[in-house]
């Protein structure tokens, strides 16, 4: 072959089809970040266990949305989310005096916090009716992991000075053992259909 | 001719200012391109039933999914128009790109952790993305399966509350 010189190539194009490609990527990108509600389901009890643990009166915290949303307490309405939320942080909450209408508590040592703390038995038990929709059951839901945080960041304040989000892994254990996240989602019940 | 006209425009300049290289352009933008070309998550399903940004419900307290070639999905919502006819309007399941059945989420899962490494399963998590105004009877019914086949971390899908 004889040897030719190879015109050099116009790549002020280039730029062009760039854009157009930068363009493209640009509409189909969704850089959407899943976000939600983390939870643990209970594991599916063993046939020969007893289901039913015997939970003192006292250390239930028994919210119910029914159908058309309403929520009830202990078999208390409650008004607003609010009101729910306020109500679930003082039953969480640890940091009282014994009461007989607020769960047991007991005193245990958590590593990382010299002196033994107190926490409690309570336990959430969540129970919705089939007919509830979903948006307000996660209402529901939000709110009392909202005051589980909310309970949880004071406590960080008082041991540590510092707010929960701030601490390091272990401080954040030591806190989690102080308020364990109990919210059960006991199985569902129909109250009068759907 | 351009060096005398710079001088009639600016007489204290002594250099002129030639046009501003575009040579680097095509670098630039491809760097853009790339970086998009890398962070696109293209959606791997298609969606068959209603389910848009706005659908999903709203909360404060949410937490990021990490790991999300750890998470499978399980769609809930009424089927989209052209589906209808077929598949009625009240809400359906979804798994990966078609409709499903609740006795087929024990299978999925068990499909889904195959895939993985065996090291990997306990970190696995169930994501669901529900419309809002399904009726909690269906995800009852879904948390019962998932608990059945031992899927027990699972995140409700929700978008970030922007105040109230």
């Amino acid at each position: 072959m004889a040897k030719r010189s190879t015109p050099e190539i116009n790549a002020s194009s280039m730029a062009d089809i760039a854009f157009l490609l930068l363009i493209f990527f640009l509409v189909t990108t969704t850089m959407d970040v899943d976000t939600g509600i983390q939870r643990q389901l209970p594991p599916i009890p063993e046939k020969d266990q007893k289901t039913d643990v015997e939970v003192n009166k006292r250390n239930v915290y028994q919210v119910l949305v029914n159908s058309r949303g309403t929520i009830s307490v202990n078999n208390h309405w409650v008004n607003s989310l609010e009101e729910l939320r306020e109500g679930a942080k003082e039953f969480i909450n640890c940091d009282r005096a014994d009461d007989p209408d607020l769960p047991e508590m007991e005193e245990i040592v958590v590593e990382g916090i010299k002196t033994p703390v107190k926490t409690s038995k309570g336990l959430i038990s969540l129970q919705n009716d089939r007919g509830t929709t979903y948006g307000r059951y996660i209402e529901v839901q939000n709110e009392l992991v909202a005051a589980y945080n909310e309970i949880r960041n004071e406590a960080a304040r008082k041991y540590f000075n510092k707010p929960y989000d701030e601490l390091s892994d272990e401080q954040q254990e030591a806190i989690r053992k102080i308020y364990p996240q109990r919210i059960s989602e006991a199985e569902p019940k129909n109250y009068g259909g759907k | 001719m351009e060096e005398s006209n710079m001088a009639v425009m600016g007489k204290k300049k002594k250099k002129t200012l030639g046009a501003i290289s575009t040579a680097s352009l095509p670098d630039i933008v491809f760097m853009i391109l790339f970086f998009f070309m890398v962070s696109t998550t293209m959606r791997e399903v298609e969606l068959l039933i209603e389910l848009k940004g706005s659908d999903l419900p709203t909360a404060t307290e949410i937490k990021k999914l990490e790991k999300k070639s750890l998470v499978s999905y399980i769609y809930v919502g009424k089927p989209l128009q052209q589906y209808q006819k077929t598949y009625g309007t009240e809400p359906k399941i979804q798994l990966n790109s078609s409709f499903a059945e609740l006795s087929d989420i024990y299978e999925y899962i068990l499909a889904e952790r195959a895939e993985r490494d065996e090291a990997e399963v306990p970190f696995m998590t169930t994501s669901l993305k529900v419309h809002r105004d399904t009726k909690m009877g269906i995800i009852t019914d879904i948390k019962q399966e998932l608990r059945k086949a031992s899927a027990l971390k699972i995140n409700y899908s929700a978008r970030q509350d922007m105040g109230y």
